[in-house]
């Protein structure tokens, strides 16, 4: 047999295609060519591959050897073709079986001893190859965590080319897997959700905020926090994912193939560990550019921080610090929950379902509270300031929360009370899960799931309200305080409000509260 | 042990005995020029054969026909079209050949690549 192929998969985002991978030997003076637009990380994969079958006791033949990777418009990148480049060129050689290489996908960039290294992008290629109908899949070991998330599909791990080899018929004696020292030294990478080390009972004085983050957690309401340094947003909203659930397996899943796309650190943590289950947590800092915040980069289009947050948290501390670009690009994905990036090598899809937590200095200085003793910004400077949060951008957050500096006299109280009865993460995630299951249950027969997805239009129609508990902000509206779409936004809090009460549906006082939360329209200003 | 210019010697011996056992007439051997050497010439019915012998004693380093490389055969093409010239030969079919010849523990193994490019 002097031509053989294998399989692989190809991902563009989250989507993969099948490679199918030709190896031909003919006869000819030595030499190696590989073809099929293959990205220079690829090219690469030429010198490893040939050093990769000589260091396990297989034979490189001494002959023309062609490689193509088909179909040849589709861009290939990275290193997880070695080992499907590999097992096609020993079939061909008919060093193992040619008819038992095809039933496999091959995934694993090759080591020059031989060894298989882990890749990124196991789970995503996995689930594509399933549905493609293969049923067998070849991976490194260090991946096999995240490849057995993929149900009906029988995985294999390997730590070498030999171990392959024999799967498909030869006969090698196989070395001791060589232990790799781990490429992520943390064990704890999971410190995004760290719910070991923050706990909610660690705020002191910040009862209305804590009651403002519960709401969020139920709802997945975006939220948005305004107050003077120093008051604790950052804690609170470091402490936002700790009040979350598990996520169920399904988003799980979503969320664990769009990290293991993602960056070294992040892959190499999924293929650790594999599910994630928390929820993750991004808080980029305010100089961040919009494609690490959206996605992008160079060739092929890679996942930003707002969809390895999906099924999260994206807090951006010191909002109006970040670049304009930067936060009008988060609209559309805000209403869309996923984001299209469009690079001349292809079109990829992320998902980014985040849910968006801002908190912001009420000015410059940050002293604009209260009676702004101190404040030495201008008029200007303060507007300026504020309109770095533009009208649309806010319009889609639904708890807007003025908070004040803990004074000593809130916080001696709260230091007594919390002797006996401040609420833990625990308990409070407890109420969280509770609330969620109860709005799942009622959302049932819609694609909905969480308050923040309902349109204002269901809940006006199929979520009536009698006119006697929607009062309070009929009359608003009258009014003229509140825009029609901060009266829908006002009737999804009360909705998640009642949830964590265990009502069936919102009563007044649930109204009232939410039209609280709701807050200002130009929330920066009069804090 | 042997030197390297009398193991390449001895190689093109079992080379041209090789071919000539196939029915090639030898035409010529080392012949060289201000470009170079060809190691043999050969004839196979109405073609000149023109080959590139190497031989290797041992695998430390690697197969002999890894030693060909693209340069080496550009250069045999200058020197077919320097040996055509000389003996003013023109209008014939010509082939480039490859002959690995690999002693190792007293035993010869030769492998015949035809029409290498």
């Amino acid at each position: 047999m002097s031509v053989a192929k294998s399989f692989a998969i190809s991902l563009l985002g989250l989507a993969g295609t099948l490679i199918e991978i030709e190896a031909e030997i003919s006869s000819n003076l030595p030499s190696f060519v590989l073809v099929g637009l293959p990205d220079a990380s690829l090219s690469e994969s030429k010198d490893r591959v040939r050093a990769a079958i000589q260091n396990s006791s297989l034979k490189m033949p001494a002959r023309r050897v062609t490689v193509n990777l088909s179909p040849a418009s589709v861009p290939k990148q990275g290193a997880s073709f070695d080992l499907s480049i590999a097992v096609a060129i020993l079939a061909a050689t008919s060093e193992i079986s040619h008819h038992s290489v095809r039933n496999f996908i091959h995934l694993g960039e090759l080591g020059l001893d031989g060894s298989v290294r882990s890749v990124a992008g196991v789970l995503p290629s996995l689930l594509s190859a399933k549905s493609l109908g293969f049923s067998r899949a070849i991976v490194p070991a260090a991946n096999l965590a995240e490849a057995k998330l993929v149900s009906d599909i029988e995985v294999i791990g390997v730590h070498s080319l030999a171990e392959v080899a024999n799967v498909h018929g030869a006969n090698l004696v196989i070395r001791e897997p060589e232990q790799i020292a781990a490429t992520v030294l943390e064990p704890n990478l999971a410190e995004n959700s760290n719910l070991e080390n923050l706990d909610i009972s660690d705020i002191l004085g910040q009862a209305d905020a804590i009651r403002a983050l519960t709401v969020a957690a139920a709802g997945g309401h975006h939220l948005l926090m305004v107050g003077p340094p120093g008051a604790g947003k950052t804690m609170l909203a470091e402490r936002l994912p700790t009040l979350l659930p598990n996520l169920p397996l399904a988003q799980a899943l979503e969320t664990t193939a769009v990290l293991s796309i993602a960056d070294h650190r992040r892959s190499a943590v999924v293929a650790l560990n594999g599910l994630v289950e928390r929820p993750p947590f991004e808080a980029p800092h305010h100089s961040a550019s919009v494609s690490s915040l959206v996605g992008g980069g160079v060739g092929l289009p890679r996942p930003g921080l707002i969809s390895t947050a999906n099924n999260g948290v994206l807090f951006l501390d010191e909002a109006p610090e970040f670049q304009l670009p930067v936060l009008e690009a988060l609209r559309q994905p805000l209403e869309s929950g996923e984001v299209l990036i469009n690079r001349s090598a292809g079109t990829a899809r992320f998902p980014a379902k985040f849910q968006l937590v801002l908190a912001a200095n009420p000015c410059p200085c940050g002293r604009s509270f209260g009676q702004a003793r101190g404040c030495t910004c201008s008029e200007v400077a303060k507007r300026k300031y504020a309109n770095k949060l533009s009208g649309p951008l806010l319009d889609r957050i639904d708890i807007r929360l003025a908070i004040s500096a803990a004074n000593a006299g809130q916080m001696a109280l709260d230091l007594e009370a919390a002797q006996e009865n401040q609420m833990t993460s625990k308990q409070l995630r407890q109420q969280v899960q509770c609330a969620r299951e109860l709005a799942a249950d009622r959302l049932s027969a819609t694609p909905w799931s969480l308050n923040v997805q309902v349109p204002g239009s269901y809940l006006r129609k199929q979520l009536r309200l009698a006119t006697e508990v929607t009062q309070p902000i009929d009359r608003a509206l009258a009014k003229g305080k509140i825009s029609m779409r901060g009266y829908d936004r006002c009737l999804r809090l009360a909705w998640s409000i009642a949830d964590l009460a265990g009502c069936d549906q919102p009563r007044r006082e649930h109204i009232v509260e939410a039209a609280y939360l709701r807050g200002s329209d130009s929330p920066m200003v009069g804090v | 042990m042997i030197s390297n210019q009398a193991l390449g010697k001895y190689g093109e011996d079992r080379a041209a005995d090789y071919l000539h056992d196939r029915g090639y007439q030898i035409v010529e051997r080392n012949w060289r020029c201000s470009v170079g050497e060809i190691d043999l010439v050969a004839q196979d019915a109405n073609r000149l054969v023109f080959v590139e012998v190497k031989t290797r004693s041992g695998s430390g380093y690697g197969h002999p026909f890894e030693a060909i490389n693209p340069q080496k055969v550009s250069r045999m093409r200058r020197l077919v079209a320097q040996w055509c010239a000389t003996h003013e030969i023109s209008g014939v079919n010509v082939r480039l050949d490859a002959i690995a010849v690999w002693v190792s523990h007293g035993r010869v193994s030769i492998e015949h690549l035809k029409q290498v490019y």
